[in-house]
């Protein structure tokens, strides 16, 4: 790993942490700028290789210094007074999740954009892309509190904007964006409540110096109501299970690229700041956490994945379905965290990474069945083995993963989830775990029963023959359709990222 | 319990407001007044915020002249002497008030939209027109 950081020059390589935000937002304009969806692409791949490669160079950084966190001061000016931006082993994961999943999708996007969004509108789309990244890097990166809730705010506006681009194909993506704009913008100001509070309390912002200043005085009134606002706030932008009725309407309508993106980054990352707050800033030992925790965050997991899960079956539309399997997944990950315990969250992490890897990889393909087929139901599903044996090879091996079959990595996951639970006693939890992978595999079982056993459809008295699919579309489906098979052989490193930072997390206990 | 509330008076507004807001917010249908709502539930946090940042006798954050030729020091003396309000609150807000702005001109942007295309902003009308819609493009 010691060779990534220094892949740059050292000169630049001691601004990566603001570098990997700031590109992005400032390639935003250019790309709105461009007389064509073309070359904003190009502006936006740009950025998105820029920040693969910071995110590289940052993990790259972190594993040589000896601290594990490499502190950034915004402008020279030193925490908790300035702005830090803070990269330590609990957001490399997410950083790199980000970066690569981002670049894979840009490379996705050319045919997919071209294909669903208006000539004219192009670069515009791009552009917003590029802010709904810097939002979602800022998130991760920074170590402030308030400065969270704003590029919360600045990646969840350009998501609005992004999943209504979806409106010129199916008119609902305008509802479904502005009910997501509605329950996101009451989420953000439950988590700005919260940070209030937690001000109140504190009389800082830097996350390390309130959790400092949290251990120094004891918590009291107004830190439970700080931790309960901030749990709820987040836990919408994550579609933690009763919170998620925003995600399956604005998953399905988006474009294609978006969803894929959102799917595989966006409640992540969300997640991600979840486990900063509660792990780090409040402490899992105080007991209303450690309540929390059972009766929180792991019944309404175990409750969201059996009955997510079950909603996903009885869905028509394909995308709805995987929407549905999303929240199932959030289930799972929250399930890792209320286990409280550091096998629990270093599973959940796990979890986390995988399922990126596994929906990216689903709603791509997805997206490219639609582009040549325009998917409406799981009835057009039909025979796609037959016409476009790649991506639906691709879609099999992901589906497969979402299942939790061995040889792919959604077995890795669900395996250390259970061998997680059954350390902590909880046997009901086992239980649901298989519960709810028994209803995925109905619901992933009618797509691929649909895809490989039916004959193709019919156009025009003839079979519809082998269709091309473009090799920009099938190099990203391929490596993460890949990726889900290498890491059950090679699993080590994301188990060694989702351990390193469930120790940072947990102090060692 | 009267001294608990007179001490604390200044939330009260902030609360009725707040759940005014998200009382409208999840009561009407028109997409219109829902923004709304959502604005007076952004705004309450605002306030919120705003109170916090009062100190009781305190003084806007702003260093004081110094008399006659006397210069640094006696200023400095004289800063640190004073109670003042808290300032950085205010500064929070104006950056959450950037983003109330922004995210009612996007809502308000996608009612436009669904206006365009439904012809309605009743949440009972869309959701009408999107289940006929669906029955009658299926076979």
């Amino acid at each position: 790993m010691e060779f990534l950081a220094h892949l740059l020059p050292a000169g630049i390589a001691v601004h990566a942490p603001v570098l990997i935000v700031a590109i992005p937002l400032i390639l935003a304009p250019l790309a709105a700028l461009m007389p064509n969806g073309r070359l904003a692409w190009g502006v936006s791949m740009i950025a998105a290789i820029i920040v693969a490669v910071l995110a590289l160079v940052l993990m790259g950084e972190v594993s040589i210094s000896g601290s594990g966190v490499l502190s950034y001061h915004l402008g020279g000016w030193a925490p908790p007074l300035g702005i830090e931006y803070r990269v330590d082993a609990l957001n490399v994961p997410i950083l790199l999740l980000v970066g690569l999943v981002g670049l894979l999708c840009t490379i996705y996007a050319l045919p997919s954009v071209a294909d669903e969004i208006d000539a004219e509108k192009q670069p515009l789309f791009y552009s917003a892309f590029l802010v709904c990244l810097t939002g979602l890097l800022g998130v991760t990166i920074t170590g402030d509190a308030f400065n969270v809730f704003v590029f919360v705010e600045i990646s969840s506006l350009s998501t609005y904007t992004l999943v209504a681009m979806g409106g010129g194909k199916d008119r609902r993506a305008l509802t479904a964006s502005y009910n997501y704009l509605i329950l996101g913008t009451i989420g953000a100001t439950f988590f700005v409540v919260g940070v209030g509070f937690l001000y109140m309390a504190t009389g800082t912002l830097n996350m390390a110096d309130i959790a400092s200043v949290l251990a120094e005085n004891g918590h009291n009134r107004v830190t439970q109501a700080a931790f309960a606002f901030i749990v709820v706030g987040l836990g919408l932008k994550a579609a933690m299970f009763p919170l998620h009725v925003w995600l399956p309407n604005a998953y399905a309508y988006a474009p294609n690229f978006v969803t894929a993106f959102l799917a595989s980054t966006a409640t992540k990352v969300a997640f991600y700041v979840l486990i900063r707050f509660v792990f780090s800033i409040f402490h899992p030992e105080v007991s209303f956490v450690a309540i929390s925790f059972t009766w929180v965050f792991a019944v309404l997991g175990t409750v969201g994945m059996i009955a997510a899960s079950a909603q996903a079956i009885f869905q028509l539309d394909p995308r709805r379905v995987l929407a549905y399997s999303s929240v199932a997944q959030v289930g799972y990950m929250m399930l890792g965290l209320g286990m409280g315990t550091q096998a629990g969250l270093s599973a959940g992490l796990l979890h986390l990474m995988n399922h990126a890897m596994m929906k990216g990889a689903l709603f791509m393909a997805l997206g490219a069945f639609a582009m040549k087929f325009g998917i409406r139901s799981i009835k057009s599903l039909n025979g796609l083995g037959q016409t476009m044996p790649v991506a639906a090879s691709a879609f099999t091996i992901a589906g497969l993963s979402l299942v939790g079959v061995p040889l792919t990595i959604g077995f890795t996951s669900k395996w250390y989830l259970i061998t997680a639970a059954l350390e902590r006693g909880w046997w009901w939890a086992v239980a649901a775990l298989i519960l709810s992978s028994l209803l995925a595999l109905v619901y992933v079982g009618r797509m691929l029963a649909a895809i490989w056993t039916e004959s193709p459809p019919n156009h025009r008295g003839k079979a519809v023959v082998r269709t091309p699919t473009p090799l920009t579309m099938l190099v990203p489906i391929g490596i993460l359709a890949a990726a889900n098979i290498y890491f059950f052989f090679n699993a080590d490193p994301l188990v060694n990222l989702a351990n390193a930072a469930a120790e940072a997390m947990m102090g060692g206990r | 319990m009267v001294d608990i509330l007179a001490e604390r008076f200044t939330y009260m507004p902030i609360l009725v407001l707040m759940m005014i807001g998200l009382y409208v917010v999840f009561a009407t249908g028109n997409l219109i007044k829902r923004l709304v709502g959502l604005s007076l539930f952004q705004t309450s946090v605002c306030l919120f915020y705003i109170t916090m940042a009062k100190v009781f006798g305190g003084e806007p954050p702003i260093l004081p002249e110094s008399h006659g030729g006397d210069h640094g020091a006696a200023a400095g003396h004289a800063a640190a002497a004073a109670i003042y309000a808290n300032p950085l609150p205010h500064v929070l807000i104006l950056t959450a008030i950037v983003v109330g702005v922004a995210t009612l001109s996007v809502g308000l942007a996608l009612v436009v939209r669904i206006r365009e295309s439904y012809g309605v902003i009743e949440d009972e009308a869309l959701k009408a027109a999107d289940y006929s819609r669906e029955t009658g493009a299926s076979d």
